[in-house]
């Protein structure tokens, strides 16, 4: 027996960088690096992981795990590539004719995604009666009439969170009717109540099905190339993993990723479970919080790519400071500008012009290694001196604002404008900077638990068997995602009440997570 | 219009003669100002009815006091579940199912719709249905705001009789009825609604030249594109919304307690709003249920209902609904004086604060500012 100890590799592909980190067992960070983003993506992982892999030299055997968070399904949907024909169906008809399926999607977004939609009779009332009966026959109907002219079919049912088997039986149908091989999403997979939102992340999930595949393949390419022996796993939107065929058939999961990546990332390095989360960009800076070790979701509907959708994502914070925001020193205004990735160039610490956020942390001491300001004149001292204050006061409200009111909270600093933030702030208990935090994403990729959620609806008498029945369906999913069953368990449960039924009756949304399940090992090994 | 029983007269808005597409981003931001925290989410009524008003063409809107003999109208508006009303959309038949039945039952054609409550979503979605109606939209509503409940309509306070109630629900279901009351009303509704699945779509309190003035509130479809206007295109929009209310700023803070539970369908619940600037050192408590109903400090009403209270986000002028309010939040509440209708002793009976279990005199709000 070696006693090696297992490593976990973590990669996050941001629009910019591609970040690659190693963890080992107990969490400790063993290499870390930053490589340029290809346009082909799979450049960009491979250059990360080669680096890291090189960095460990003699114990790259030991990597077990390889685990990916990537903006790459939202840059898709920015940019309308590489996007699939969506044929829509929904069921439910007569509900919902007042507003045919991406009706508010914007033109050119539904011209290169939609193949065609069908309103159906189907669909359940609140308390499962059916609203039509299933039309069959127009389902049928409507497959033919576009036949061949799409790529996947999106269906999205009333109520089916709660009520799923029509969706189901839709599944099959479609199956039966165009062959076994047919890549079909069904809306109960994806998110919870509130049609509209759910039927938009069901279409876009099908919209992004070959991206998935291709990123999902490039991962795998590279594991390969490296000769790894290691299980992939994808980062997702409330910070935690999937498997990579799991991630294949629902990537829009992944969308919000990026910063949960980052808070979860932030958060473990720092190893604060309840903490405020900042990461200080050229831009912004996205504040974010954690709560028992996951990033808080957001309760309002979030929109990707011009299109409203309901999946939980966290509740990030952005305000409009960074190391490149632009000080006016004419008015003293700070921002909402920013000299971006141009910084190298234009701010005054690297001989241009334009005075920068950057530049004002400088009057203390140099933010960048080997620069110093150059002599500026009074009023320019003056407006620099002005905004930092300034600054500290924004961030501070910031923080106030998500923590609720809470003081007993320890602020998190990363990203590469993280001198910007102030060693002291009232309405923080520390102010903490953790090493590595230019890699935070990276490492929040490679730490994350396998998570499923699920809802049920039921009289307010029976919550407890909903609790149940939802916690049940939430830990398979889990499992499916990727779990241990034997250490998979129930992290969060929602409750909304629910008015006008016969009954008071209670909608339950429970999230289920657990450690990742070592795949060909019985039992973790010893140190 | 009529005078307020103190002399003054709320600002007075230009009278809009049609609703467009443009117009309807201007609306349900004001109507979820008229919601004073509740009225539903305007979100996914205002985007149909954008979509509608383009694909239909604009509303002709008409005052009340150009109504003419031939003449009808009825109050339109979906009622049930919010919860439900996000997963179980309404279909284009509800609203031609009414107008259908309303008609035959009342025995001759209905011209023009109006919305029950000028408050959250109700104060949106009419426009839609009217023009895929092609019917007008009388400028009025039936509150001036939004209530929780059927008695809490203009039309009663002034004693017009609701002749009939029309609910079709989403399947297809149409159910007419004759109330003595509309304590009766509410109630026979209430078990419809649950019959339908949670959700439907009602038309009632027919109304004609005859008794239509005094027993709606006046103009309030302009006024709430206006005061939407007023906040989408200020670069103050707090103020500017409040100036064009009429309202007085209470405080202007933060959210330091949310107090919520759910009870008999309602929320009800606390807010305490800290004030921050100028406003530093007082406290602020709302009550609500749903709606926000009564603003105090330090023991003493500032303002109560049937009075509107609105919570606003500091920096947008956006309103904030009860379900909404999160800690942490900065806000503006802003208060302003209801329309004289509800300052009766019959308006105080069916809206005033003992009517929500408040045993609070009621103190007519007055704005103290002047600009």
């Amino acid at each position: 027996m070696t006693h090696e100890r297992e490593l976990s590799i973590g990669v996050d592909v941001g629009g910019t960088n591609t970040d690659a980190v190693v963890l080992d067992q107990d969490g400790t960070v063993l290499a870390a690096t930053k490589q340029p983003t290809t346009a082909d993506v799979v450049g960009g992982i491979r250059a990360g992981v080669a680096r890291v892999l090189d960095e460990i030299d003699d114990r790259r055997h030991a990597v077990k795990r390889v685990m990916l968070g990537t903006t790459h399904a939202t840059n898709a949907i920015v940019a309308r590539r590489s996007l699939a024909r969506v044929a829509v169906v929904r069921l439910g008809a007569p509900s919902g004719t007042e507003w045919p399926p991406l009706s508010d999607w914007p033109d050119d977004l539904s011209h290169h995604v939609l193949a065609g939609s069908a309103m159906l009779g189907g669909g359940h009332m609140l308390d499962g009666t059916p609203i039509m009966p299933l039309d069959r026959y127009g389902l049928l109907r409507f497959l033919d009439s576009i036949e061949g002219r799409f790529d996947a079919v999106a269906v999205t049912g009333v109520f089916s969170p709660s009520y799923p088997d029509q969706e189901r039986e839709v599944d099959a149908i479609i199956r039966d009717h165009i062959g076994p091989d047919a890549r079909i999403f069904l809306s109960q997979d994806i998110g919870p109540t509130g049609l509209i939102e759910r039927e938009n992340a069901t279409v876009l999930n099908a919209a992004l099905h070959r991206v998935a595949h291709d990123v999902t393949h490039a991962l795998l390419a590279v594991v390969e190339e490296q000769g790894l022996d290691a299980v992939t796993f994808f980062a997702q939107n409330d910070g935690t993993l999937m498997s990579l065929d799991f991630a294949e058939n629902f990537p829009v999961l992944t969308i919000g990723s990026g910063p949960a990546n980052s808070i979860r990332g932030a958060a473990y390095l720092s190893g604060a479970q309840d903490a405020i989360v900042v990461d200080v960009g050229g831009t912004t800076s996205d504040l974010g919080v954690v709560v028992n070790g996951f990033p808080r979701e957001s309760t309002l509907p979030r929109e990707i790519g011009g299109v409203q959708t309901n999946f939980r994502m966290p509740d990030i914070l952005s305000v409009g400071i960074g190391g490149g925001t632009i000080v006016d020193v004419a008015s003293g205004r700070v921002g909402p500008g920013s000299v971006g990735y141009r910084i190298d160039r234009e701010g005054l610490l690297f001989g241009g012009s334009i005075p920068t956020l950057t530049d004002a942390a400088a009057l203390n001491s140099s933010p960048i290694p080997g620069r110093s300001l150059p002599t500026v004149d009074g009023r320019t001292r003056d407006a620099l001196a002005a905004s930092l204050a300034f600054v500290a006061d924004r961030l501070e409200a910031a923080v106030e604002q998500l923590s609720l009111g809470r003081m007993d909270l320890p602020l998190v600093v990363v990203g590469g404008g993280g001198f910007l933030v102030p060693d002291e702030l009232s309405i923080a208990t520390e102010v903490i900077r953790p090493a590595h935090a230019g890699v935070a994403n990276a490492v929040g990729a490679a730490i994350s638990l396998a998570g499923g959620r699920a809802e049920h609806i039921a009289d307010i008498e029976d919550r407890e068997a909903a609790i149940e029945a939802a916690s049940e369906a939430a830990i398979a999913k889990a499992i499916q995602a990727g779990a241990d069953p034997l250490k998979v368990e129930v992290v969060e449960v929602l409750e909304t009440p629910i008015s006008y039924t016969t009954h008071p009756a209670v909608n339950v949304s429970v999230k289920a997570a657990g450690p990742l399940s070592r795949l060909g090992t019985t039992m973790p090994a010893l140190p | 219009m009529v005078p307020h029983p103190d002399g003054s007269t709320p600002t007075l808005v230009p009278a809009l003669t049609e609703v467009g597409p443009e117009d309807v981003p201007a609306l349900a931001a004001g109507a979820a100002i008229f919601g004073t925290g509740g009225g539903g989410a305007v979100h996914n009524a205002s985007r149909i009815v954008e979509r509608t008003l383009r694909d239909f063409g604009p509303v002709q809107l008409i005052g009340v006091e150009e109504l003419s003999e031939d003449d009808a109208v009825i109050m339109m508006s979906g009622v049930g579940a919010p919860t439900v009303g996000i997963e179980m959309l309404s279909s284009t038949a509800q609203p031609e199912t009414l107008l259908r039945e309303a008609q035959r039952t009342l025995g001759r054609k209905i011209t023009a719709i109006m919305p029950a409550e000028i408050g959250g979503s109700n104060g949106v979605s009419p426009l839609g249905w009217a023009a895929r109606l092609g019917v007008k939209v009388l400028d009025a509503d039936g509150m001036g705001r939004a209530f929780p409940e059927a008695t809490m309509i203009s039309p009663n306070v002034a004693g017009v009789r609701c002749e009939f109630s029309v609910q079709a629900d989403v399947v297809g279901n149409v159910e007419v009825r004759r109330p003595i009351d509309l304590k009766w009303l509410e109630r026979h509704a209430r078990a419809g609604v649950v019959a339908s699945g949670g959700i439907v779509m009602a038309a009632h309190y027919p109304l004609s030249a005859d008794t239509a003035p005094g027993a709606v509130i006046p103009r309030t479809i302009s006024r709430a594109v206006s005061v939407g206007q007023a906040l989408l295109t200020a670069s103050s929009p707090v103020s500017a919304v409040a100036d064009v209310l009429g309202a007085d700023t209470l405080i202007t803070g933060k959210i330091v307690d949310v107090a919520r539970r759910t009870e008999g369908g309602f929320v009800r619940g606390s807010l305490t709003i800290a004030g921050t600037g100028s406003d530093r050192g007082r406290l602020q408590r709302i009550e609500l249920q749903n709606e926000n109903l009564v603003a105090l400090e330090d023991g003493e009403v500032l303002a109560s209902v049937p009075d509107l209270i609105s919570i606003l986000d500091a920096e947008t002028g956006h309103a904030i609904s009860t379900e909404m309010i999160r800690f942490g939040q900065r806000v503006a509440v802003i208060a302003w004086a209801c329309d004289p209708l509800w300052r009766t002793d019959r308006g105080l009976e069916l809206a005033g604060p003992r009517a929500f279990g408040y045993d609070l005199p009621y103190v007519p709000f007055e704005r103290k500012s002047t600009r």
